[in-house]
């Protein structure tokens, strides 16, 4: 029987001509923006179709980025938890620490292709920040980047890296200061220099053609784990754990599996502190359909459509709203989603430095809390592997400052 | 005939244009709300549009984004703007357009949001994030009820887009002036009466010029080639900036009539 036959509802051909995973996704901007989405669909398309392109990303990729990323397995937490083996894919690895920078090459040299002269973007943690300033330092493209006031203040180091690589980081007061607000202030930009400017929009969020774009690009997570499991194991992962707040490394991660019915895909929302309102930041877990930042996908709003508030220990996952694809697969029931509240993350944190020699970025935190749980309730033949999707090495004053030790 | 489409045929009837004020409900507070709306109809405002606060708007400059944090932070609700507006109207010699999200009236639900906007006063809806693609559900519940849906169409828009959207809107198009968010200028730019002018001899429909338009000089300089023109930012910071509610009604009340008298000069 093929997988096509197994799973008759799935398609990873999605999204379609109007950028739909089923009923989520599609393009809910202003009118302004139209002409420059249409542009960059048509110009993605022909990218996706240029074999020129894919030669040029891939060489980035390889000797820029360093990929591919290994599988590494977590011996000593696998014993410490005495069921299924565990294995990081190491995004931590990459160039710039995180999953982030697949995605900002693949949009810069798009940004190149229609000739666009200035890049911007949004970050939360400060990893796309980081990754987009990288990019367009490497391409000299001047590159402006808002973020939060908090997360300025949460992510002073990865501020540093942004300005020493020429970006002008733009800090955003308005609102609760984090990531949704300095996508308001993007998409704001945007709307005044569509004409010259490329917005690399950081997650699998936004308009289409975004969630498709950039879950493309992060598909190369995905793609070389497949490879990779088959090579080491012989066979495919039981599980596969992602940490999703905008949902781009699950996404890259998830992608090239999601027709493989067998393995199990299990993402990580960010629990916060409690289910209350206004404690957390998982939409999937506890939201509902609506319309956020360009397209409809599940998001944390109130009554009349108004925005939650959302938290999460984790910069990077502060976001009330989520990729529509991940939307999709949450109602078709092929991947489990589900949180790590704070306290887990950080505790996750500590056990993965000490067992392992690695600092997770609080993110990954999130899905490593998780699979450990899960390990444990498998059998020692069966495997976990999770997307170690960046490291921790900014998070390491703001984990001091939360946990009372000297940085 | 929707309450909007009779307006512009009577302004038309009498070779008149439209002067359309925009304010935030709820900011300072929707009582102020109603008596603004009162002095912007007695001083010659040919309709209002009334903006719905949300959280997240990627359209509006600094001066509408506040406000709707205001009102959003004084715990101001959707069935309040409602409640409000029916109690307003019948004082009116003006239609009202509600300017609102697509995330709200899709989280409300469409029929209950035209229905509910319909009873409460409004004829018709500017919903600044929809574009046409996205609407054909929404269009087909407004013009089973005569609602106005107003689309909008921007200095990107490419020509056959532009034909496009006036096929699908109905009450008048909202030409957008500039490529940005919503703000006051000092200069309007260039080659923008051409691109309404284009579009005015290829459509029955009313054309609105909004964004950035401020001052008694853009309204004598798009006046000729448009409808009506919209007037926003100006408007909420002369009411922001008033230390009381009462001078916030009448320092509104004078830029209103320095604006209408523009038309005439």
């Amino acid at each position: 029987m093929s997988r096509v036959e197994k799973q008759p509802t799935l398609s990873s051909s999605l999204p379609d001509a109007g950028g739909r995973f089923g009923d989520f996704g599609g393009r809910y901007v202003p009118e302004t923006l139209t002409r420059a989405l249409d542009e960059l669909s048509t110009e993605y398309a022909s990218a996706k179709a240029d074999p020129a392109f894919q030669a040029e990303l891939d060489q980035l990729l390889k000797s820029f980025v360093g990929r591919p990323s290994p599988l590494y397995h977590a011996k000593r937490l696998s014993a410490a938890m005495g069921g299924a083996q565990i294995w990081f894919k190491r995004e931590d690895l990459n160039h710039t620490g995180a999953h982030k920078i697949n995605n900002t090459l693949g949009q810069a040299l798009l940004t190149l292709r229609m000739g666009k002269k200035r890049v911007i973007a949004e970050t939360g943690a400060g990893q796309h920040g980081v990754a987009s300033a990288t990019a367009c330092a490497h391409f000299g493209l001047p590159c402006v980047v808002y973020m939060g006031a908090e997360d300025v203040r949460r992510q002073k180091p990865n501020v540093f890296s942004m300005k020493l690589m020429g970006a002008e980081v733009r800090p955003v007061t308005s609102g609760s200061k984090t990531l949704r607000d300095a996508v308001n202030e993007a998409m704001r930009d945007w709307m005044a220099s569509v004409e010259d400017t490329h917005y690399i929009i950081g997650s699998v969020i936004g308009p289409h053609p975004f969630p498709m774009m950039v879950r493309d690009f992060q598909s190369v997570i995905g793609r070389e784990s497949r490879a990779q499991s088959l090579e080491i194991f012989g066979r495919l992962p039981d599980t596969i754990v992602a940490c999703v707040g905008g949902g781009s490394n699950a996404a890259g991660m998830f992608y090239p599996f999601i027709e493989d019915a067998e393995v199990r895909l299990l993402g990580v929302e960010a629990g916060g502190l409690s289910a209350e309102p206004g404690q957390h930041a998982s939409p999937l877990t506890h939201g509902s359909p609506g319309v956020l930042h360009g397209s409809f996908s599940y998001v944390m709003q109130d009554e009349d459509g108004q925005t939650s508030p959302v938290h999460s220990v984790s910069a990077g996952l502060d976001y009330p709203g989520v990729g529509p694809e991940h939307s999709y697969w949450k109602d078709l029931a092929r991947v489990d989603y589900t949180e790590c509240q704070d306290g887990a993350a950080l505790e996750t944190f500590d056990k993965v430095a000490r067992s392992e020699g690695i600092l997770p970025a609080l993110e990954s935190s999130h899905a490593v809390a998780k699979a450990l749980e899960v390990a444990a309730t498998m059998r020692s033949d069966q495997i976990v592997l999770v997307c170690l999707s960046g490291r921790g090495d900014k998070d390491a004053a703001e984990i001091a400052r939360l946990t009372g030790r000297d940085y | 005939m929707s309450a909007i489409d009779q307006r512009f045929a009577e302004l038309r009837a009498a070779g008149k244009k439209a002067f359309l004020p925009f304010l935030t409900a709820g900011d300072p507070s929707l009582a102020v709300t109603a008596q603004l709306l009162e002095k912007l109809s007695e001083c010659g405002a040919a309709m209002a549009e009334v903006g719905i606060p949300y959280s997240d708007p990627i359209a509006d400059g600094p001066v509408i984004q506040a406000s709707y944090t205001r009102s959003l932070e004084a715990g101001i609700k959707l069935k309040d703007i409602f409640s409000m507006v029916a109690e307003v109207t019948p004082r009116l010699k003006m239609p009202l357009v509600s300017m609102a999200s697509y995330s709200i009236i899709q989280r409300v639900g469409k029929e209950r949001y035209v229905d509910d906007a319909l009873k409460a006063g409004f004829s018709g809806a500017i919903v600044p994030d929809l574009l046409v693609e996205e609407a054909p559900e929404l269009r087909g519940i407004c013009r089973e009820r005569d609602f106005s849906l107003i689309h909008l169409v921007t200095p990107t828009t490419p020509n056959a887009r532009m034909l496009e959207i006036a096929k699908s809107s109905t009450g008048f198009i909202y030409f957008v002036s500039i490529t940005g968010i919503t703000g006051e200028r000092n200069e309007l730019p260039p080659g923008l009466l051409e691109k309404v002018q284009w579009l005015r001899e290829r459509t029955e429909l009313p054309i609105c010029i909004g964004f950035g338009i401020s001052r008694p000089e853009h309204i004598r300089a798009l006046a000729p080639v448009a409808d009506g023109l919209i007037v926003g930012s100006a408007l909420v910071r002369r009411a922001t900036q008033a230390a009381t509610p009462e001078e916030a009604v009448a320092e509104v009340g004078k830029l209103a009539r320095e604006l209408v008298a523009a038309f005439d000069s």
